[in-house]
């Protein structure tokens, strides 16, 4: 048989393939054309400022010289760059630890409700999401101010003395993560809820019959069928909440003392403020390893979820 | 209105899979050709090598006597039906229908009494103003051979237009594309998985199978004249018994041996055509339908023979009975007023007029 | 009482485990109305607690002897003020102006790109396609100080339309990656319906994609204008001048002068800043969220 395929393909085959490579290229080219725009944006805007991040770097302070991985080295000897990882990787952990426990709880709950009730309180809880962060941030300022704080006046209805907010390091980190997990959890929610609602009804049916308590069909039913969004959802809240500026910007600025900085609001504070550029992209930098390795697992996530629908 | 010529056509896809293995095919004008066989034989390919939505690995399609190989889609002027019927949701059955003009700048008018002349046809006046949702499976059916019609192709190609509706409604749409294609007259390549769907519409049944035509015919032809094993065993139903056996000289005739001793003789005007296998082993093929208990049809070359049902499935208008005869499944369809039982030795007749034998070393009807 | 009931709960709780389904209905029922209200209540104090402060006077903001939670003398002064300060209407303007170019720059660029990329497979699609989603996670804090120097090199520091230039890199990746997964969701056999009745690549997009996916271009649109009407990084590194700053940094740099806040104006600010996006959320809700969910769920 192989025989006479080779021979089949012979004569005519050389001219069906040549038009139809025309054909094929001509598409390509209008698709390229098509993509253009979308590749000058992800080339100029976002490829090359990442590769220029790293030459910037490697500048010293006027930007006249190349002084190799000089400001990676100062940085890591200092102790408020230090203090500066330590506060981003505690910052990050604990929120989407947090912000993923709790939105787990909300979608399980809203996904008791009957569903025509469902709308309304999706409605409400996702407001949080809605409003800009650096705004609502605001609002939580105000809230946490240390002589008005509408806060610290409820807790002492239960005769709870008042809290340092914003004044005290690690009174201020709780905050910052307070007002992350109130801005983020709702976000998980409805990512929770949307996996929650494609189990199909009857997986459920199927279990009880098979004698599962409902803790055992969240176990066995539930989680398995939602391993891979959960993971997805967590993996992406840890690149966005470790490069988190609007809420430390707002809230902290970096306060009391440089103690709550994340890398981006030191790197803001270095490179744009204190006006030293390379040593400012050295800062931002050493994020690119660590979301690198997230972005890898949610690559990776995708592909088998993809994989598994196909 | 055109002929289609396939000539020595093949599709192969990366990696060197041939899905289409040099197939060469007359569909004349006005003719409804149906291509049928089971899934993964190339069929579906084939037609969409003839719409331009597949490339040609090598060989010629040429509609209505031009080659079509380099003309995309839209200039073969071919109007496709598809099975999910591929309607576009935003629009309204007249846009839909309409919409293949539109592009082609029709004058509005021009538009307007075709569509209301396919709609007529079709049955589906009231239908078009809705939108695709709100339509039944069979109605979308209608509007996606609206959608052919009004555009008075050269070709019709239907792609397993009826497998997404019930058996009721397919029987019922069925007739309804016969009656179509009578009234319009357009060529008409049709591709179905189905051989009753085959038998019922085509003026000419192509049988394919892993990339090849198996036979091309009427569908009479088809049933009564299988030219190979696969065709006998695809086109009818319940299928075909192959039974295993030796053909061996007896007395001036011939007669069929199965194991285990049963001996059937040829009917003596087949026997020449048969003499030059004897001796060897054979495949000894014979319908459910022709083998019954059935007295009243004409008593030619009925042979007696006796077996024991392992299971009975009654129809209503007929009863099959299912035997295992040396590791052979069989089966026979049986009148319902005869008392068979499962267990119980059954007297039946072999139509010996309509066997058929099979070289098992060709699977080529002999 | 309590001492006395306590052991025959035990069995009784048996019963109930194997019988009353109605019950175990009605008490899961009740635990996520009570944990719904408690969310909603934490989720919706700190907006609530704005819209008091920015309806109380000066006066009653700084006196310390009520309860803050309660407004006793409303007023919209705060909000007047607001709108009467030509430097707070220049921030809505700058936010309408930047956002209105940035969204429909990144709808086009988006769309165009989706459809290439899902629908007519090149040379290196796949590859592509998957930068756009890494594009998609490369976060603004990683690329500001680069940008800086290059919108600085651009001549378009301190200026609105350098943030018209830079915003597509917050919103063309995310947009084209949920484009991609809703046409992906439209059958092959449209497209080939609609080459076989005579339509281009160009009509096929503009007749048959972008009505059919309809809803997906809308969810991209909202995804488009809340990321670029609340961005924040970006307008903080480069734009100095009050002339030229869109609402979010606008409010946040401008309202808060010296030590002495005026708390109610800055919040009647920031609500009046998040209001366009809230508008859109109350009105398209079930957009909106299919946009956030189209990520995982498409993706």
């Amino acid at each position: 048989m192989a025989d006479g395929t080779v021979m089949i393909q012979g004569a005519p085959g050389s001219v069906a393939n040549s038009s139809f490579r025309r054909f094929a290229r001509r598409r390509s080219t209008i698709a390229f054309l098509m993509t253009l725009p979308l590749i000058l944006v992800i080339g100029g805007l976002v490829a090359w400022p990442a590769g220029y991040a790293i030459y910037l770097s490697m500048l010293n302070r006027r930007m006249t010289q190349f002084i190799g991985l000089t400001n990676f080295e100062i940085l890591l000897e200092s102790d408020s760059f230090r203090m500066v990882i330590f506060q981003s990787v505690f910052f990050a952990v604990t929120a989407v630890i947090l912000k993923a426990l709790i939105g787990f709880w909300l979608a399980h709950m809203l996904h008791h409700l009957p569903t025509k009730g469902q709308r309304k309180w999706r409605g409400m809880l996702l407001v949080p999401w809605v409003i800009p962060p650096a705004l609502s941030t605001l609002g939580w300022w105000w809230m946490f101010d240390p002589s008005y704080s509408s806060i610290n006046w409820l807790l002492a209805i239960f005769a709870v003395p008042s809290v340092p907010w914003l004044g005290e390091p690690w009174w201020a980190r709780i905050s910052v993560i307070i007002v992350n997990v109130w801005y983020g959890a709702p976000f998980f929610m409805i990512m929770y809820l949307a996996a929650l609602k494609s189990v199909p009804e009857q997986l459920y049916e199927a279990a009880a019959i098979d004698g599962a308590t409902s803790s055992q069909r969240l176990r066995y039913v539930t989680l398995p069928m939602m391993r891979n969004i959960i993971s997805i959802t967590v993996l992406f809240s840890l690149i966005v909440t470790f490069a988190n500026y609007d809420i430390v910007r707002v809230l902290t600025n970096g306060g009391p003392r440089d103690l709550t900085h994340v890398f981006a609001s030191y790197a803001f504070q270095v490179g744009i403020l204190a006006g030293n550029i390379p040593r400012g992209a050295a800062v931002s930098l050493f994020m690119f390893p660590i979301l690198g390795v997230i972005a890898f697992f949610v690559l990776r996530g995708i592909n088998r979820r993809n994989r598994e629908e196909a | 209105m055109a002929e289609v010529s396939l000539r020595k056509i093949v599709k192969a896809y990366e990696g060197g899979v041939q899905a289409v293995k040099g197939i060469d095919l007359e569909i004349q004008d006005h003719e409804f050709v149906v291509l049928v066989g089971p899934s993964g034989c190339g069929k579906s390919t084939t037609l969409r090598m003839i719409a331009g939505l597949e490339e040609i690995t090598a060989g010629e399609i040429a509609i209505g006597g031009t080659v079509v190989n380099d003309i995309p889609p839209r200039d073969r002027d071919i109007a496709m039906v598809f099975q999910n019927y591929a309607l576009y949701p935003h629009m309204s059955v007249y846009e839909n229908m309409a919409f293949g003009l539109t592009l082609r700048k029709f004058p509005k008018a021009e538009i307007d009494k075709r569509v209301k002349e396919a709609a007529r046809i079709l049955d589906i006046t009231p239908l078009l103003e809705r939108k695709p949702k709100a339509l039944s499976g069979g109605q979308r059916q209608r509007v996606a051979m609206g959608r052919a019609i009004v555009r008075d192709p050269k070709v019709f190609l239907f792609d397993e237009p009826l497998s997404n509706l019930d058996a009721k409604l397919r029987v019922q749409m069925r007739t309804e594309i016969k009656k179509v294609h009578q009234t319009v007259r357009t060529t008409t390549v049709y591709v179905t998985h189905d051989q009753v769907e085959a038998l019922t519409l085509a003026d000419r049944v192509v049988v394919m199978n892993h990339g090849i035509i198996e036979q091309v015919g009427p569908p009479q032809e088809l049933y009564h004249h299988p030219a190979t094993k696969f065709v006998a065993g695809f086109i009818g139903s319940p299928a075909m018994n192959f039974i295993p056996a030796q053909l061996e000289e007896a007395s001036g005739g011939l007669n069929i041996v199965i194991a285990g001793g049963m001996s059937l003789p040829v009917p003596p005007s087949r026997v020449d055509r048969y003499r030059g296998h004897a001796g060897k082993p054979v495949l000894f093929g014979i319908r459910p339908e022709h083998l019954t208990d059935d007295k009243t049809t004409d008593k030619h070359h009925l042979e007696p023979l006796s077996l024991t049902p392992e299971v009975i499935e009654p129809m209503g208008m007929e009863t099959l009975a299912h035997f295992k005869l040396e590791g052979t499944e069989i089966s026979a369809r049986l009148d319902p007023s005869t008392p068979a039982e499962v267990g119980k030795p059954l007297a039946l007749l072999a139509h010996m007029g309509q066997m058929h034998l099979i070289d098992p070393a060709t699977d080529k009807v002999i | 009482m309590s001492s006395t009931s306590a052991p025959q709960a035990h069995p009784r709780g048996i019963f109930h485990k194997a019988g009353s389904l109605r019950a175990e209905r009605r008490w899961a029922l009740w635990s996520a109305y009570i944990s719904l209200v408690v969310a909603a209540v934490i989720m919706l104090a700190p907006p609530v607690y704005m819209l008091l402060t920015s309806i109380k006077t000066s006066a009653e903001i700084a006196d310390l002897s009520g309860n803050p939670w309660w407004v006793r003398a409303p007023t919209l002064e705060n909000y007047l003020a607001l709108i009467n300060n030509p430097m707070f209407r220049g921030f809505f303007w700058n936010s309408v102006k930047v956002t209105v170019a940035v969204v429909s720059i990144s709808m086009v660029i988006s769309v165009l790109a989706a459809f290439a990329l899902g629908r007519m497979r090149f040379w290196g699609s796949q590859v592509l396609a998957t930068g756009v989603f890494l594009t998609y996670l490369v976060p603004d804090t990683l690329l500001f100080i680069p940008l800086y120097q290059i919108v600085g090199g651009l001549g378009l520091l301190d200026n609105a339309w350098g943030l018209v230039l830079v915003y597509p890199t917050l919103t063309v990746p995310f947009c084209t990656w949920i484009m991609i997964g809703y046409f992906a969701s439209i059958p092959k056999e449209l497209d080939e319906a609609a080459l076989i009745d005579g339509a281009n690549w160009l009509q096929m997009l503009t007749r048959i994609f972008i009505p059919v996916a309809l809803p997906g271009i809308i969810a991209a649109t909202i995804f488009a204008f809340t990321v670029s009407w609340a961005a924040f990084v970006y307008p903080t590194a480069f734009i100095t001048s009050p002339s030229e700053m869109p609402m979010t940094i606008g409010v946040v740099s401008q309202l808060i002068r010296g030590d002495t806040f005026a708390w109610g104006q800055l919040m009647a600010g920031a609500l009046l800043a998040a209001l366009p996006p809230v508008i859109v959320y109350a009105f398209l809700m079930d957009y909106y969220i299919a946009g956030l969910t189209a990520g995982a769920t498409k993706g």
